[in-house]
């Protein structure tokens, strides 16, 4: 499969009435845009309402659809996977708000004991198109469990899908697409970028397509992979190389299940070296399956070893040190080095 | 004293065990002709469930989670919805799903290890839920489903069933506070038979009763005699028209018993003594019916004879129909995980038709 082109330069069609606006304002652009196109969308979760969500995803959304669009549920995170799914089975597509990131351990068995399998099961007869939106990941300060990047728990899960978008207009792309879906998609969104920085994301309802990879930097020695937050710390990282006279590719993997491998194979094979980045724990993390596939597949394309930055198998710690914790630009670039030194 | 709030909780029963009415049967109670219908399909789940038990002690059959002893609340739970209505079940309330045009040959098949058997072909039983092992996750989907049927407008009642260890769950409470907060066309059936595999009802929770745990809600909140047809259908016929006019929901306790092992894999005498099941039985659920139905000139034992004659020639073509069902493909495993599979895992797929000698 042809990764998708990078659809952050998109024609300034419309640049004359449309502001820039930031990752979580796609968000509530594309939240909105499907409420209006399709009458079987609803948004539920805690203070998603009247409140707007409290980082303001679901902004302004009550009141333009009402009560019965958009539902603040009783303080539960049962509740909400439970009665999403039980939505979803009869032909509605809800989209659910997990608050934060550690608060989705509650929702797993409904996640993955029915959400995920229900097509299967019940070979066809009940499907679940649903969408689960997670804040995700650490670094805005937050209290403890507001800043776990658990992405690797789903990514073991069959018949689901795991988004991660890293840009204003990957994040409302990818969402369009993910409603659209007509399976599960657990839906991260990388709460340290939220507000980030502004593109211009026209309001035309175009999905980008799930399942494939992003190419955000063409390059020719190292290949970086990537997703989520650290998106920002990896093109940095590829910026700082270049100055250095070292071309590195970076891939944002933005479906992390299924996994579009062919365009990491196809990058590998041009340049023979790949460090993977991500903010989750080492072991067992999304980046384990990534260097497995590459030892599986293209090893006779490796010149040298699969490199990670990664998390630490540690608790991420409460703010004061969360920023130690996390991949930082220095390792990135280290990491290249590294692979580069081997041939 | 001020008292903040207070409660109590009626309790409904008709029949007493010996077929003889304690009470005027309810206004509303359905004609005779009707009651013997249900009475014959008590009879037919009767005949079916010994036989799916006899198909598993001869290897023809995986685990089987017996009905014996549920026959009056099953059938009247499923006499008491509309075919637009939806049943979220747990793994054992076949009773009502045959009303509701599940085949006994999926039940089979289901316990037979084929997932066939959750795809139900006849309406209206097409669009309820499939068996749910997990224990009171269904109780959600049903909130789930009624929410839905009331963002819709739509005139539907989502039913749901755990039973006395199911309503110890997080789920439940969940489902039922759900219910509550948005006043949901939904009834949350505990079916109280005594036993979670070898946990007795008392060692569950310390309240009086389990239909207790709607009031918590905002339910309202019955506990019937789950042996007694008649207390089961009034119970229903009441949580059905108040959800259906909009009132919200309810949480009916049926009190029975679970006269066989949990399932087939179980063996209750390790944990429970002789001398209750044998008191058990004196409650039995057809037995009272029975003697109703005799006393009405309704029944007798060369119906009965006849009858049970006629439930097994036609359990006997379902099995027939089930043992002749043949093995699904092993693809199948990937055929249904998403509306068009992946590249990702159609490689994954391909090595199996390898490993097949397919490829």
């Amino acid at each position: 499969m042809k990764a998708a082109v990078d659809k952050d330069a998109r024609p300034a069609a419309d640049a004359g009435t449309a502001k820039p606006i930031t990752l979580i304002e796609a968000v509530t652009q594309a939240l909105a845009h499907e409420m209006r196109n399709d009458e079987s969308v609803v948004v539920l979760g805690e203070d998603v309402g009247v409140n707007g969500g409290v980082f303001r995803a679901t902004a302004g959304l009550q009141a333009q659809f009402g009560p019965m669009r958009v539902l603040d549920t009783p303080l539960d995170e049962t509740t909400i996977a439970g009665l999403t799914v039980g939505m979803a089975a009869m032909g509605m597509k809800p989209v659910a708000e997990a608050q934060f990131d550690g608060f989705v351990y509650p929702m797993l068995d409904h996640i993955i004991c029915h959400a995920a399998r229900f097509r299967t099961r019940t070979r066809g007869r009940l499907t679940c198109p649903m969408v689960l939106r997670v804040p995700w990941g650490g670094g805005i300060r937050a209290p403890e469990h507001h800043s776990e990047a658990n992405e690797a728990l789903f990514t073991n899960v069959p018949g689901l899908r795991v988004v991660l978008p890293s840009s204003p207009a990957r994040a409302y792309g990818l969402l369009l697409a993910a409603i659209r879906e007509p399976d599960p998609v657990i839906y991260y969104e990388p709460k340290r970028i939220y507000r980030q920085y502004k593109e211009l994301v026209p309001d035309d309802g175009e999905a980008l397509p799930l399942d494939v990879c992003y190419v955000l930097r063409d390059g020719g020695d190292v290949t970086l992979v990537t997703w989520g937050a650290q998106v920002k710390e990896t093109l940095e990282a590829a910026e700082q190389l270049a100055a250095e006279g070292i071309s590195a590719e970076v891939i944002d993997v933005a479906t992390l299940k299924p996994l579009d491998f062919a365009t990491i194979a196809e990058s590998v094979a041009k340049t023979g070296r790949c460090v993977i980045v991500h903010e989750a724990p080492r072991t067992a993390g999304f980046g384990a399956e990534i260097a497995a596939r590459l030892a599986e597949q293209s090893m006779y394309d490796l010149v040298a070893p699969v490199e990670r930055v990664t998390g630490f198998d540690a608790h991420m710690p409460l703010f004061r040190l969360e920023m130690k914790y996390m991949p930082a630009v220095e390792q990135i670039v280290a990491a290249a080095k590294r692979t580069l030194a081997t041939s | 004293m001020r008292v903040a709030a207070s409660f109590e909780i009626e309790f409904l029963q008709y029949l007493d065990p010996d077929g003889r009415l304690v009470v005027e049967l309810p206004a509303d109670a359905p004609p005779k002709e009707e009651i013997l219908a249900l009475f014959r399909q008590m009879l037919f789940l009767r005949t079916f469930d010994g036989k799916a038990v006899a198909l598993q002690r001869t290897g023809k059959l995986g685990t089987y989670a017996p009905c014996l002893g549920h026959e009056a609340t099953q059938v009247g739970i499923g006499a008491a919805m509309r075919p637009e209505d939806v049943l979220a079940p747990s793994y054992r309330e076949y009773g009502a799903q045959i009303l509701r045009g599940v085949q006994l040959r999926e039940i089979l098949m289901y316990w037979g290890g084929d997932e066939r058997g959750n795809d139900y072909v006849n309406e209206p039983a097409r669009h309820d839920f499939p068996w749910a092992v997990p224990i009171a996750t269904q109780c959600l989907h049903a909130a789930g489903a009624a929410l839905a049927f009331k963002l819709r407008g739509e005139q539907r009642v989502a039913v749901t069933c755990c039973g006395d260890g199911g309503s110890s769950k997080t789920d439940t409470y969940a489902a039922i506070n759900a219910a509550g907060a948005y006043t949901l066309p939904f009834v949350q059936c505990i079916i109280n038979n005594g036993w979670a595999i070898s946990v007795p009802r008392s060692a569950q929770t310390g309240a009086q009763t389990l239909a207790q745990k709607g009031l918590a809600g905002g339910l309202h909140c019955l506990q019937v005699d789950g042996n007694d047809l008649f207390a089961v259908l009034e119970g229903m016929r009441r949580a059905m028209v108040r959800a259906r006019s909009g009132e919200g929901g309810s949480v009916i306790e049926f009190l029975t018993y679970r006269l066989h092992d949990h399932t087939t894999a179980d063996d209750a005498r390790r944990y429970r003594d002789d001398a209750e099941v044998k008191e058990a039985w004196t409650r039995d659920p057809m037995t009272r019916l029975r003697s109703w139905l005799t006393a009405q000139g309704l029944w007798d034992e060369a119906q009965e004879k006849d009858w049970i004659a006629e439930c097994t020639r036609l359990v006997d073509v379902e099995i027939n129909a089930y043992l002749e069902t043949k093995t699904q493909p092993p693809e199948t495993m990937f055929d249904f995980l998403y509306a068009d599979l992946p590249p990702d895992i159609l490689d994954q797929r391909a090595q199996l038709l390898a490993r097949e000698g397919r490829a």
